[in-house]
């Protein structure tokens, strides 16, 4: 069972830091919900769980983004010699034909900006929870505004990862050395 | 020994005010740098600041700058204050609403006319 150095990366980006970070954005969000009742006792210090998910959260955010944007990105969008098997340009395979330009000219060019939005609103939500519970806890407008920005937050990755994952379909990014995971004994 | 530690009872809510618009002017920068770069090709040559990556590092560099600028500089002004949160909540929403809105690739290329 074999996979190419450019999957495994693509793999580590989408799967391990992208869903890792959509998921705890999730939990942020249920965590938010959960404080933000009516009936939730104030709660002055954190949690020393809350503070180790949350910037766990935000290393996964950042590290999705930057391995997106600055390994896997250029990957996707490199220029083909002549004659070169365009299986190996997702951008150049996609921009080919028409019937698929758009998987590149909406979702990727969409993808590629909003995915920023993501760790931006969720490390500002993480550090309002981690430095400022106390006042985070005393005022209801702040606690809302939060909760929106988690929203979004999520929004922002669950776009960036949908497309990501749809447009890996299309046209996966591969090539690269092969790396063995498993020994086929049959 | 027990440690007691004094809460303040209204704690000021400058600080996360300057962290959530700080928040929206930075993915509102996010989003005019995406469709001017876009729509400029002397600024995206400009926003070319690692070539394998394009005009997106700096899209995504300049933006993140220009947040964590706004943030450090709202939030020595707004360290110790209470502020009308609702307001500062409104403009950062519509900031971020805005940002959203320009990363939509249709959104862009309606302003640029295409």
């Amino acid at each position: 069972m074999e996979v190419t150095q450019r999957e495994l990366v693509t793999m580590v980006h989408g799967m391990l830091f992208g869903g890792f970070f959509l998921l705890a954005l999730f939990g942020m969000f249920v965590l938010l919900l959960d404080r933000n009742s009516p009936d939730a006792a104030p709660n002055q210090t954190v949690p020393r769980w809350q503070t180790i998910y949350l910037i766990a959260m935000v290393i996964v955010g950042w590290a999705a983004v930057l391995s997106g944007a600055y390994i896997i990105y250029p990957w996707y969008r490199a220029v083909a010699p002549p004659g070169s098997d365009l299986a190996l340009y997702p951008k150049l395979l996609l921009t080919a034909h028409p019937s698929t330009a758009g998987w590149h000219d909406f979702g990727m060019e969409w993808k590629e900006h909003v995915a920023w939005i993501a760790p931006m609103a969720g490390t500002m939500v993480a550090w309002v929870l981690i430095k400022h519970r106390a006042a985070w806890s005393a005022h209801r407008a702040v606690r809302t505004t939060v909760l929106g920005f988690a929203a979004m937050a999520f929004l922002a990755a669950a776009i960036a990862g949908g497309w990501g994952a749809m447009i890996n379909k299309k046209a996966p990014v591969q090539g690269g050395a092969s790396i063995q995971l498993m020994v086929n004994t049959r | 020994m027990t440690v007691f530690k004094l809460i303040p009872q209204n704690p000021a809510n400058g600080p996360i005010a300057a962290a959530v618009l700080a928040c929206g002017i930075g993915c509102f920068a996010l989003g005019v740098l995406a469709v001017a770069g876009d729509g400029s090709k002397r600024l995206a040559a400009a926003l070319n600041l690692y070539n394998p990556t394009g005009p997106l590092a700096g899209v995504t560099t300049v933006a993140i700058a220009i947040w964590l600028v706004c943030w450090a500089v709202l939030a020595a002004r707004w360290k110790n204050k209470n502020l009308a949160f609702g307001k500062v909540s409104a403009l950062a929403f519509l900031f971020l609403a805005l940002g959203l809105l320009l990363t939509f690739p249709p959104f862009g290329d309606l302003l640029l006319g295409r």
